[in-house]
């Protein structure tokens, strides 16, 4: 089974760019490959897959985190609050901080007190929000080039890498507009272009977090918490103490999140800047079935939309393109195995896209803001019974008590 | 003697919780240099002033339907983070319809209503559907479903002729005509108008309380709540019950915006007010989902964003109010919690001094 696994992403990742460079010589939508468009995806993707990551820490010990948007907000405020005073590293380091004591407040009520989950997420949303907005005022009118709802410029940036010897001669690859070569160098010269340290740091810890989740003991006790504690309270692991470790990780890491949007992506903090990343990093870590990997690729394909919708109205148009081919490769794909019923839907779906591609010229930019969301439910129509949460999500646990 | 015992209980939760919150929220104002004393006579003293309280029946009128669509859900252990994207969807559609009738306010207000509940319920009906036949969660669907409804919203009214500019560069659904509004009454002592619509969500409390314990449906909605498995073993349908919850927490979800839109804004722009939704939930937890319970949750709630106007005006970020607001809802589940915990430990206990007292009649 594993073995097949590889082959089988690459498949996909092969048939998903050829479809993509189809797209962009039919839709004539060339930035849709272009090494601007992916790197841009690329940091708009990271702190989507930060806050999916932190879900994925919570949820993989029990305990369903909608409170990632708040510990975001709290995330960009103290980046801003100590960034603007102290520097750009200090702010990173604050806002790790402060998303982690959002966790500490979300544990505190979810483990110690085992209240519902979702009523505590939705608790520490209205906190994080309404501390923010008012210490901003507080602290950020009186500032130099502040204001009530703005901190005054983080100063110092994190350091950004270009991997020349790759993207140079990529870049120049994809200059010459060949079909699929210059999509495919394209997109993986964006890759390496204008790197943020923490975009690397991103990657470096969806890795950490596979590795340490899946293959140590650690995290073998960490994910039991998340399928049956009572099992794992009788083999003798401190289930709370793996609950508030991992719901504190979580926190930390929408902190993170809310560093780089507020260090790298802006620069100042800003209310309302995270605008509902919180909830698409849920949405992807859903996507990605509690996975990393999967999580992952959910956050670079909404990464992708998000970008898409701030750049040219062609991409738009090339995206629904590229939609109603997907919709019906999975059509046919879904027929062929017989699955009748939802092949047939697909099937529906796509050419209900595929006539809005042909009698429209150009999209509005709403269709791109509403595709990852779009996405996710369609996905979780179809998939939710291949889907697998961790089987005590979301269901308190208190100790010594039997289920 | 006894319901008054059982009254004390259930209020001393919230009392609590509420407490507490006053407590951190005056430890922070302290923390950063307020006088809080001064800080609470400025909220009452500015909540307590007539045309304060007349807006605050407004605002919990809102407050109090959005709670009702949320506890509706909650009765049946399903969790409507929709109701945001239904009122907002319902609304925007609702005021669309009712800006170009020219009917009678008997027939108008009614055909508005209507729409609102339809749409919304359809809207909330998506998720329950998922629920039942994909087996996908409603927290999920019903966040999604919310931003899906803010990008139609926002293409129906930008870009679509329902939009008109209605002001300079304000983009809105056409005016409500004066026979499709909705009249109120004026406040004693004020010149502020309480809306009319507030006898609509006190109509819709009472019908709440009897759907709930006055009909075999709500009888059926609670026992699955409480037990899942015991309602369907006593020949309840599970599914029917998740579908019809969700609409009809739905339908009520569409009332919440047309207080203000019949009453005061008359168009929907796309800076109506968000977020009642969420509102809404708190309230429904502070409340129990009882329909007393809720209705002082949502004057709780209505008075404390009123009376933080007047915060700002003496140095104090208004802010501070949803700070209480957050606390507050974070202790009175804790509250609740700790209650529950102590009342099994005071069965259990009973329990067991009965049972001690049994065996020893037996060895006798």
């Amino acid at each position: 089974m594993k073995k097949r696994a590889l082959p089988r992403v690459l498949l996909l990742l092969s048939g998903g760019l050829l479809l993509l460079s189809i797209t962009r010589v039919v839709s004539g939508a060339n930035d849709l490959t272009s090494t601007g468009t992916m790197s841009a995806a690329f940091g708009l993707a990271v702190p989507i897959g930060l806050a999916g990551l932190g879900g994925l820490w919570s949820e993989r010990a029990g305990v369903a985190n909608i409170g990632l948007e708040g510990m975001m907000i709290l995330g960009t405020f103290g980046a801003g609050w100590a960034g603007w005073q102290y520097g750009a590293w200090v702010g990173l380091v604050t806002a790790v901080i402060f998303g982690a004591l959002g966790g500490l407040l979300f544990g505190l009520a979810t483990v110690t007190f085992g209240v519902d989950q979702i009523v505590a997420g939705t608790a520490i949303n209205i906190l994080g929000l309404g501390l923010t907005q008012f210490l901003a005022k507080l602290l950020f009118t009186t500032a130099p080039g502040g204001g009530a709802t703005q901190s005054p410029l983080i100063f110092g940036e994190l350091p950004t890498f270009t991997l020349d010897a790759v993207a140079n001669p990529l870049n120049q690859l994809q200059k010459k507009d060949l079909f699929l070569i210059s999509d495919i160098s394209g997109m993986i010269s964006g890759l390496f272009y204008q790197l943020s340290i923490l975009t690397i740091l991103t990657v470096a810890l969806f890795g950490f977090t596979k590795w340490l989740l899946w293959n140590t003991a650690f995290g073998l006790r960490l994910r039991s918490a998340g399928e049956n504690p009572w099992a794992a309270e009788s083999l003798g692991v401190r289930v709370n103490f793996y609950k508030y470790f991992a719901v504190i990780v979580s926190g930390a890491l929408a902190g993170l999140a809310g560093a780089y949007l507020a260090i790298v992506a802006t620069g100042v903090y800003r209310g309302g800047q995270t605008a509902g990343r919180g909830f698409i990093g849920l949405a992807t870590m859903i996507f990605g079935n509690w996975r990393p990997g999967g999580t992952a690729v959910g956050a670079a394909i909404f990464g992708y939309i998000d970008t898409l919708q701030l750049r040219d109205d062609a991409n738009i148009r090339g995206l629904v393109l590229f939609g109603t081919l997907l919709l019906l490769v999975i059509s046919a794909l879904l027929l062929k195995s017989g699955r009748r019923n939802s092949g047939i839907a697909f099937m529906i779906f796509g050419i209900v896209m595929g006539s809005a591609f042909l009698s429209a010229n150009s999209f509005p930019p709403e269709v791109a803001q509403v595709a990852p969301y779009l996405t996710t439910l369609i996905v979780l129509a179809t998939a939710a019974q291949r889907l697998r949460p961790p089987s005590a999500d979301g269901i308190p646990y208190r100790k010594g008590e039997t289920h | 003697m006894n319901h008054l015992k059982k009254l004390g209980n259930s209020l001393l939760a919230p009392l609590l919780a509420l407490f507490l919150a006053m407590v951190v929220t005056s430890i922070i104002l302290v923390a950063f240099g307020s006088n809080v004393v001064m800080v609470f006579q400025q909220m009452w003293g500015y909540g307590s002033k007539a045309s304060s309280i007349a807006l605050i029946l407004n605002l919990a009128t809102t407050y109090y339907l959005s709670a009702v669509a949320v506890a509706i859900g909650f009765k049946m252990n399903l969790f409507n983070i929709g109701v945001n994207g239904q009122y907002l969807l319902g609304g925007m559609t609702a005021a669309a319809v009712a800006g170009r009738l020219t009917l009678p306010g008997y027939l108008a207000i009614p055909i508005t209503i209507l729409v609102a509940i339809v749409v919304a319920a359809a809207w909330a009906g998506i998720a329950g559907w998922l629920k039942v036949s994909r087996g996908v969660s409603e927290v999920i669907s019903t966040i999604m479903l919310n931003f899906i409804a803010l990008g139609i919203i926002s293409y129906t009214i930008v870009r679509t002729n329902v939009g008109e500019e209605i002001a300079v560069n304000v983009r809105g659904t056409r005016k409500i005509p004066t026979s499709g509004q909705m009249p109120g009454f004026t406040f004693p002592n004020s010149n502020i108008e309480v809306y009319g619509f507030i006898f609509i969500a006190i109509f819709i409390g009472i019908g709440y309380w009897f759907l709930l314990n006055r009909t075999r449906f709500g009888y059926d909605l609670r026992a699955s709540g409480m037990s899942p498995s015991a309602a369907v073993a006593s020949g309840v349908d599970s599914k029917k019950m998740t579908l019809y919850a969700m609409l009809i927490s739905g339908a009520i979800a569409g009332l919440v915006a047309l207080p203000d839109l019949l009453g005061s804004s008359h168009t929907y722009t796309l800076n109506f007010p968000t977020g009642f939704g969420f509102t809404g939930i708190a309230i429904a937890l502070l409340g129990r989902n009882n329909p007393l319970g809720i209705a002082f949750g949502a004057l709780l709630w209505a008075f404390l964003d009123v009376s933080s106007q007047q915060l700002d005006l003496v140095g104090v970020p208004r802010e501070i109010v949803t700070i209480l607001q957050g606390v507050t809802v974070l202790a009175v589940v804790i509250a609740y919690e700790i209650v529950r915990r102590n009342k099994v430990k005071a069965q259990q206990r009973d329990v067991g001094l009965a049972l001690a007292d049994n065996k020893e009649g037996l060895v006798l």
